[in-house]
């Protein structure tokens, strides 16, 4: 069995063995040994976190349980809301700003035992695929300082590599979770849409944004998958009900499930080749484990890609005209009027990236062209689902690459954003459908760095999903960065 | 504009009409929603458009709107919120939280007194925005020197009501205004109060000649705080509108402000620069589906409407349903009075006028009227055992301190006169005034009042005043 960090500490916090203290020490000394190269972090919460730590350590003196996730790590991206802590988006426009609630799945977290050891950098308001489009600067890959974490969710996924904790959240839009997993070489997850509260997340695309898990095993990400999953009545979009179950059925193997290996995605655009061998290796492995392995075609999927840069900053578009410079956050100075108020503040505070997806989602909503676009990529939404649900009649999971190859450098695809865009193309779909999909490491490519595969699962079939992944997971091939845990 | 002008022109309108809702809290978030609080004081992370923060919709502000709905004859049906975006300081996420397409209530109608249908378009639920102070000379946010913003009332439910152009003068859009609020202060969705602005009405004016087929250019008059004002501002613009096409000009669709000082309405916004709101389904909310069940209990628990109301009392009184004392019997809430003094025996018509008149003069004490008593007198006037004046003066004393009608009229000395007494009054008035009387014999009528004053004065006041002029008439032959 592999050993789960996360698992493994808190089940010794609880039992007394280890104190919280002296698990948080640890992780902040390597923090403090390697985050000057690395840059997962916005803020680095040391007094806040020894204080939690300090909390957990006295409940188990007294008897108590701390819950779960006792003293575990966790580190937070920092598009998450949390009371009273800088929550920046990595955006001019927001730095300095307090929110004066937590998200709620801060709330859950913290309520489970974990204690929260910083916010992480992301691509400004989790726009981006290489956390390049920081306001504060990139986040690097700790396994290959000139290579990128990937992102948006890079800082999330780079703390976890770097051991700065055991477990880390992300929010995923269209890869943002399993994109950066595949490229730091831990495990990613993107639950079903409605399983994890949006609420205190600052939303980018509401209609596909999610909160996930990052850890570095896969029964670590289902102890945290079960501990954020569940009914948030803030949330008017989380499903009611209880959640699917991702520990349930770890270590089952995957005897006589039937797992798709899906066409489009496999010869999508861009792929490497090595990706593309390393997905049908994996393919190849189940099926030596006795799966039933297939191909499948999900042929709406191509479609994606297009879709989502029109749904996405269709949404984002409105969602970010809150930033106004009129209540929080960033004003410019000077302005004669309201207008140019708005006009500077949002001139200032916004990057490049931002303002691109503003403007594109603007026009795509105009009068005259809604129809056209975003009318247009909501009905091949429909179709990625009604495909998607053609195939899962006849399969229990679907496969595919994570991403298109292994961390690339950094610079190398900022000039061009459509080739920065095609990072996606495997994990858009699942955001369109609101399905499920995680990506689990699959061995390294040619530089040593290492690749992903991604496992998609119907919607609330996460239990059926971990089980999978958790059997790609003890067929793995050797990865790269185990020194670096 | 001449007197043959205007009856040349028609004038066309149709009005917008939102209401505050009275629900106890805000429609997407548990702050109070309440009037004339400290400025924000009842706000959090959710009305206050926080990052992060998620709507969720208030169940009884829903359930006002399928009242209100239901009321006006629409279809409740299943609907979407949509996202209507445009900037605005008093507006947090500078998006609204709309219906655009597909709203709770479509395609109903409002019967005015006069029993001339309005057709409604639609009514739908929005968020209210956050109240603007523009502190400077313009008063508006252009050359402000600052504004203050009280986001108390972002978030406030609206129902947004829209009528159809159907209304042709300034009395209609009145009367649709004043009706409407009824209907929506019987529902309970909904004081009225258009001072406090918790109804708020835009009006969209345009004007036509007589018998064209076709609608002219129109315009959306806004800022319209009384019923008065809406009255002022209709007649300010279609002349405005009339006025610029005699004269062979064209009139540009735009938004206009009305000036409720100066009188008069003035560009707001031209349609060039009308926004483009960009609407698109709220993504943070899912659509309401109200069950048929649900549908069914509101429109069950619906009281009688104003219309329902004025048509019972009508029928009470042999009246017509738009007569004033039907009108206002009903506007002032009597008619529970009046159902209780018909019950006891009193004759319809005249219980609806003591209660138009007396009645609604001591509104205060009007509900610690024990509706027996009223009957009484009513009773009491009808026999003739009381004339109308002594009828009054019982009324009004039993509105100031109650008591039993009979023992009243008897403190005040007001008899029923025994049968023949008046007759041998009218004798010894006849005796003491000749002249007089022989000026009314020959056809002098307007004597007729100098005489019936004699015979008051000697009943003190006892004496039915009708039967007394009866009298006089059939002794002249
Ligand atoms: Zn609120």
């Amino acid at each position: 069995m592999t050993a789960n960090p996360a698992l493994d500490l808190a089940a010794a916090v609880r039992r007394g063995e280890r104190s919280a203290v002296d698990v948080l020490e640890e992780h902040l000394a390597r923090v403090d040994a390697t985050e000057a190269d690395v840059h997962a972090f916005n803020t680095v919460l040391g007094e806040r976190a020894r204080v939690a730590a300090g909390e957990v350590d006295a409940a188990v003196a007294r008897g108590e349980d701390p819950g779960p996730l006792a003293g575990v790590p966790i580190a937070l991206k920092d598009n998450l809301c949390t009371r009273g802590i800088p929550t920046t988006c990595s955006s001019r426009i927001l730095e300095g700003w307090q929110p004066p609630y937590d998200a709620t799945v801060v709330t859950r977290v913290a309520a489970a035992g974990a204690v929260a050891v910083g916010k992480t950098n992301l691509d400004e308001f989790a726009m981006g695929s290489s956390t390049e489009n920081s306001a504060f600067g990139p986040t690097r890959n700790p396994l290959d300082l000139s290579r990128v974490p990937g992102g948006s969710s890079g800082g999330s996924a780079a703390a976890v590599a770097a051991g700065y904790a055991p477990l880390a959240l992300g929010s995923d839009t269209g890869g943002s979770i399993r994109q950066p997993a595949a490229l730091c070489g831990v495990v990613g997850v993107k639950p079903t849409y409605g399983v994890v509260s949006r609420y205190g997340l600052v939303a980018f695309a509401s209609s596909l944004d999610q909160v996930g898990p990052f850890a570095r095993t896969v029964g670590d990400a289902a102890l945290l998958f079960d501990v954020i999953a569940g009914h948030d009545p803030a949330d008017s979009t989380s499903l009611p009900g209880a959640a699917p179950v991702a520990s349930a059925r770890l270590g089952e193997g995957v005897e006589g499930l039937r797992v798709g290996l899906v066409t489009e995605l496999v010869g999508a655009e861009g792929l490497s080749a090595e990706v593309v061998a390393g997905t049908r290796a994996a393919a190849d492995a189940l099926a030596a484990a006795g799966a039933k392995v297939d191909e499948v075609s999900v042929p709406a999927t191509v479609y994606g890609l297009s879709a989502y840069y029109l749904i996405a900053p269709a949404e984002a578009s409105s969602n970010l005209s809150r930033y106004d410079g009129v209540r929080y956050g960033h004003r410019a100075e000077g302005a004669a009027d309201i207008t140019e108020m708005y006009v500077a503040t949002r001139s200032e505070g916004f990057g490049a990236e931002v303002k691109r997806r503003i403007m594109l989602g603007t026009y795509a909503l105009s009068a005259g062209y809604y129809d056209a676009y975003y009318g247009q990529a909501q009905r091949v939404r429909t179709l990625i689902i009604r495909d998607f649900d053609a195939a899962y009649q006849s399969f229990d999971v679907l496969l595919s690459p994570t991403a298109p190859g292994t961390a690339f450098p950094l610079g190398e695809k900022t000039a061009d954003p459509l080739v920065m865009y095609l990072n996606d193309v495997c994990t858009i779909p699942s955001n369109l459908a609101g399905h499920p999909a995680m990506s689990v490491p699959w061995g390294a490519g040619a530089d040593g760095l290492p690749l992903g595969v991604q496992i998609l699962a119907p919607a609330l079939g996460e239990t059926v999903m971990f089980q999978v992944a958790a059997a790609l997971e003890a067929m793995a091939p050797a990865g790269p960065g185990s020194s670096a845990r | 504009m001449t007197a043959a002008t205007a009856t040349e022109w028609e004038t066309v309108i149709g009005l917008e009409v939102h209401t505050e809702l009275c629900t106890a809290t805000k429609l997407f978030c548990g702050c109070a929603n309440n009037f004339g609080d400290q400025p924000n004081t009842n706000v959090c992370p959710v009305c206050l458009g926080l990052p992060g923060s998620l709507p969720v919709l208030n169940r009884m502000a829903v359930e006002y709107a399928m009242r209100i709905g239901t009321a006006l004859h629409c279809t409740v049906q299943s609907s979407l919120f949509h996202r209507k975006n445009y900037f605005y300081p008093d507006m947090p996420k500078d998006y609204q939280i709309s219906q655009y397409d597909v709203p709770i209530n479509a395609d109903g109608w409002l019967a005015l007194p006069d029993g001339r249908r309005v057709g409604i378009e639609r009514a739908h639920i929005e968020e209210d925005t956050g109240k603007s102070t523009h502190v400077g000379e313009s008063g508006r946010i252009h050359g402000a020197d600052y504004s203050l913003v009280d986001y108390n009332r972002a978030g406030v439910p609206l129902v947004e009501i829209v009528g159809r152009p159907d209304l042709r003068s300034s009395e209609d859009a009145r009367a649709y205004v004043d009706e409407l609020r009824a209907i929506l202060v019987a529902t309970g969705a909904s004081d009225g109060k258009m001072e406090e602005g918790s109804l708020r009405v835009d009006a969209n004016v345009s004007v036509r000649r007589r018998g064209a087929p076709e609608l002219g250019t129109r315009c959306e008059i806004k800022n319209m705080n009384s019923l008065r004002s809406l009255g002022r501002a209709i007649e300010y613009e279609a002349a405005r509108q009339i006025a610029i096409l005699e004269d062979g000009g064209t009139i540009s669709q735009e938004t206009r402000h009305w000036d409720e000082t100066l009188g008069r309405t003035s560009t707001m916004r031209s349609k060039e620069e009308a926004y483009d709101y960009r609407y698109f389904p709220e993504p943070d909310l899912v659509p309401i589906a109200p069950s048929a069940e649900w549908v069914k209990a509101v429109a069950d628990a619906l009281p009688p409407m104003p219309a329902d109301r004025r048509a019972a009392v009508a029928e009470a009184a042999g009246m017509a349903p738009d007569a004033d004392p039907v009108v206002t019997v009903v506007r002032l809430d009597l008619d529970p009075l009046l159902n209780a003094a018909v019950a006891a025996g009193a004759d319809g018509e005249l219980a609806v006028k003591r209660l138009a008149n007396e009645v609604a003069a001591g509104l205060e004490q009007a509900s610690t009227l024990d509706p027996r008593a009223f009957a009484a007198v009513v009773g009491m006037e009808s026999r003739s055992e009381l004339t109308t004046a002594q009828a009054r003066t019982v009324l009004k004393e039993l509105l100031e301190h109650g008591g039993d009608p009979a023992a009243i009229a008897k403190a005040h000395g007001f008899e029923a006169m025994a049968a023949g007494a008046l007759s041998g009054v009218i004798d010894q008035v006849i005796a003491d005034n000749p002249g007089e009387w022989d000026r009314f014999a020959a056809g002098e009528d307007k004597v007729q009042g100098f005489l019936i004053g004699k015979i008051k004065a000697a009943t003190g006041g006892n004496a039915d005043l009708k039967e007394a002029s009866a009298l006089l008439r059939a002794r002249r032959g």
